[in-house]
């Protein structure tokens, strides 16, 4: 019941939004197809403008993850967290967590091949690709995109998210799916 | 700090692999992925333009500033800094509706228009203002209901329940989220980075 309804709602959400918006601006009176263009002019500039920022931290994520120096970290964490209940196999997930949303989804979706979607990995791994909110990307992307240089506070509140939410996962699925 | 970060997982990276003896994957992961983020940023021309094409239809039908007006009461104490009828505040609770629904490319595009609504009231300064590091905190930590992607990957292989991770999501996330907020509003408040 609550899957179909989740589905339901994921499935139905953009054809919804492109259905209501246009139709409720035609009936306020608002030139729709010259206030659409107009505003997905932006939209290009945009885009364009964050290029030099994604190319400098998609290159160095690439470069770290090829190389096997996130493997070493795993290996040298491993003793570690084994005992706060987080398997070997997850924590290049969360090494990569802040980095790279699709490098997450890959990994989970390798774990899951690997060690089905029901297991403990699988589980586990669901939930943090799940939780991922890539603070670099959006860091980068955010504030390149408008200049900004000084991020102060910003990178440390964001990593703390990311490691709070990973430790939010770790306890909730020891505890629901131990 | 960015400076330092970027570097350590660049050199990192040449020096395991050269210690590894494989140091031919570092100029194919380079070269691969400066060719991968042009391609993410096309992709992003498109989903940018469709989203703030229809966004400037809501705005223009009031309905981004009916939303605005609804949620008020909690934006103007989480964005102190930022006037009630700012046009920052429909694209802050537009971006993170989309988060928290889980269609991540048209949180991007919402997201983008926030940052610079707020670069506007930051008068062109190189320096994050208050507003844009809460803006940031809630959206990398922001509570996700539905993980679409994720619970489609499950199904896909053969899941008895794809859907039974959402709980443990929302649990995450919220923790996640309300922890970003206080320590923003504390970072705010009282640090030393607070001028």
């Amino acid at each position: 019941m609550f899957y179909s309804l989740l589905t339901l709602v994921s499935k139905w959400a953009i054809p919804a939004l492109l259905f209501v918006i246009p139709v409720f601006g035609y009936l306020k009176k608002v030139p729709v197809y010259e206030s659409f263009v107009e505003g997905a002019e932006e939209g290009f500039t945009t885009a364009v403008k964050i290029i030099p920022f994604l190319v400098g931290m998609m290159v160095a994520i690439s470069v770290f993850r090829a190389s096997g120096a996130m493997d070493f970290i795993s290996h040298c964490l491993n003793p570690l967290t084994s005992r706060a209940g987080i398997p070997s196999e997850v924590l290049p997930l969360a090494i990569m967590r802040p980095l790279s949303g699709s490098a997450v989804l890959g990994l989970a979706t390798e774990l899951m091949k690997n060690y089905g979607p029901d297991s403990f990995i699988g589980r586990i791994s669901s939930v943090m690709q799940g939780t991922t909110d890539t603070t670099f990307f959006v860091l980068t992307v955010y504030f390149g995109a408008v200049g900004i240089k000084k991020y102060r506070y910003a990178i440390v509140t964001g990593l703390t998210a990311d490691i709070t939410g990973f430790l939010a996962s770790v306890y909730i699925c020891n505890l629901l799916f131990r | 700090m960015l400076n330092a970060i970027w570097l350590i997982l660049l050199a990192t990276g040449i020096l395991v692999a050269a210690i590894n003896g494989n140091i031919e994957v570092v100029t194919e992961a380079a070269l691969g992925a400066a060719r991968g983020a042009v391609q993410v940023c096309f992709d992003l021309i498109g989903v940018m333009a469709l989203w703030l094409g229809i966004m400037r239809i809501a705005e223009k039908a009031g309905m981004v500033q009916g939303l605005a007006r609804l949620m008020r009461p909690l934006m103007v104490r989480l964005f102190p800094s930022v006037p009630a009828n700012h046009p920052a505040m429909g694209a802050i609770i537009l971006n993170l509706s989309a988060n928290i629904l889980g269609l991540g490319n048209a949180a991007t595009p919402f997201g983008m228009k926030a940052m610079q609504e707020l670069q506007n009231l930051n008068q062109g300064s190189d320096k994050a203002s208050p507003a844009m590091c809460t803006f940031l905190a809630m959206n990398t930590s922001c509570i996700t209901l539905i993980p679409a992607t994720i619970i489609g990957v499950r199904l896909s292989f053969g899941s008895s329940n794809p859907a039974e991770i959402v709980g443990p999501c929302i649990f995450a996330t919220g923790i996640a989220m309300f922890l970003a907020v206080t320590l923003d509003y504390w970072f705010r408040k009282y640090s030393p980075w607070r001028r």
